[in-house]
């Protein structure tokens, strides 16, 4: 190990992680903000309701990010009406072109957990909140989706870290975060597993301090105190 | 629907054969890492349960592509001294080598976490009576363990495979010629880029319904005696 290099490189690895960690933040919390809506339709027991959240689930979990990824970089400039249009700023850059995808996939995944979470209710509770005389959105804001955040946090978190080790795929369109830079640094370094090391340490921290950040927002929304059935 | 593939179509169909021969052959090595994996952390030595859930922890926080381009990029020094040391200085992991050892060990980290859980998911009185009836340590996991432990591991080792399978995807970045790569090459000859990566998601997608299929009919056999069929 060159240890010295590493040293000298460590800024680099910071701002591709700085990056990384951007990527990751805009994903996941737009992400659950899309899934929430998704989540619910897709739990519906009206068919027509459930379709088009089922299509676009199965679809974003079908296919792999990369393809995902080069569809949005590469192929919507394939469109002249994209081109022209306002959004061709945005849709050009890597960046947004990263986040959306990015988004748009651990949507997909979100809600998917959500539907897990919302059918995992025991019936009782939701019956209970109706014989109360709560409408039925009453009952969604304050006993269905309060219940389905605590039942979902554990597979939320899951979620977060892959999102973290996807967020790699980016280095794929251009972009310098984690992955991307260590490549770089390679390229004027020629330490291939030193670099790669480095990079390794920084995923498992991150991953790390992501896990602990979580258990504290488990204690925070009293998940253990809530299951009791 | 009729897709002009511009005669792209028998590349896309070998890249796709290419795809699922990289996704069995992974499967393959990731399914040993996992079992050997979760006999590690289950054992009653510790320096086996360190060594199982540090491999476990270890690959499972690092990304796919990570260990992918580690695999194809850092191997080559170790590779040549190995071949100089047999006589062949030329030696070098090709891309299907680097891709099924990376996918195969991120497989075989999350793999030894399900095997995990279903061993200990065996009630601990069948054990027992192995040992009761004399039988030794070998067969009591060949015999009682491994049979049931199948039935508890499957849906989990279903969802590997299929995150495993989308995972091939990224091997297109050292080169091999799998269906990414194939759309990759589409793409530079005629310059249709959403068109091609389209119908290689299509073609994702295919795989996985097959996969899935496959999966349920697995399922079924695994769980027949479980079920009453009515």
């Amino acid at each position: 190990m060159e240890w010295e290099v590493i040293f000298k490189w460590l800024p680099k690895f910071y701002q591709g992680a700085v990056l990384t960690l951007e990527l990751v933040g805009i994903a996941v919390v737009l992400g659950l903000i899309l899934a929430v809506p998704l989540g619910i339709a897709r739990a519906s027991k009206l068919w027509y309701v459930r379709a088009l959240p089922y299509g676009y689930i199965f679809f974003f979990r079908g296919t792999p990010l990369l393809v995902q990824l080069f569809l949005v970089y590469y192929g919507l400039a394939q469109f002249d009406v994209i081109r022209d249009s306002f959004m061709w700023p945005y849709l050009r850059d890597p960046f947004w072109c990263a986040t959306a995808t990015m988004t748009l996939h651990t949507t997909a995944y979100i809600a998917e957990i959500l539907r897990g979470a919302i059918q995992a209710i025991p019936p009782g509770e939701i019956e209970a909140a109706r014989a109360l005389g709560m409408s039925r959105a009453k009952a969604l804001f304050y006993i269905v989706l309060p219940r389905a955040a605590r039942i979902g946090l554990p597979a939320y978190s899951n979620e977060v870290i892959l999102m973290l080790k996807a967020s790699s795929l980016a280095s794929t369109v251009t972009l310098l975060e984690l992955t991307g830079m260590t490549r770089t640094i390679i390229a004027r370094n020629y330490l291939t597993v030193d670099m790669f090391f480095t990079a390794g340490v920084f995923y498992l921290v991150i991953s790390f301090l992501l896990v602990q950040a979580f258990k504290q927002l488990e204690r925070w929304m009293r998940v253990d105190a809530c299951q009791g059935r | 629907m009729n897709i002009d593939l511009y005669g792209f179509g028998p590349a896309l169909a070998a890249g796709a054969l290419m795809t699922v021969k990289l996704a069995l052959c992974a499967l393959c090595l990731g399914l040993v890492l996992g079992l050997l994996g979760a006999l590690a952390k289950t054992s009653p030595y510790k320096p086996l349960q360190w060594l199982g859930s540090t491999y476990s922890t270890l690959v499972r926080g690092v990304p796919e592509l990570l260990w992918v381009l580690l695999m194809y990029y850092g191997t080559v020094n170790l590779m040549s001294a190995l071949g100089e040391a047999f006589g062949n200085p030329e030696l070098a992991l090709n891309p299907f080598a680097a891709g099924v050892i990376a996918l195969g060990l991120c497989f075989g980290a999350y793999a030894t976490e399900v095997f995990r859980g279903a061993i200990l998911a065996i009630p601990k009185g069948h054990r027992e009576a192995g040992v009761a009836l004399g039988m030794s340590k070998v067969r009591i996991f060949t015999r009682l363990i491994m049979p049931q432990m199948w039935r508890i591991a499957l849906p989990g080792l279903g969802n590997l495979f299929m995150i495993l399978m989308k995972d091939t995807a990224l091997v297109s970045v050292i080169s091999l010629e799998e269906i990414m790569r194939q759309a990759q090459n589409a793409v530079l000859f005629s310059k249709l880029p959403f068109t091609f990566y389209l119908v290689a998601a299509f073609m994702y997608l295919g795989l996985t319904i097959l996969a899935m299929t496959g999966m349920h009919l697995l399922e079924k056999r695994a769980a027949r005696g479980f079920v009453r069929t009515t």
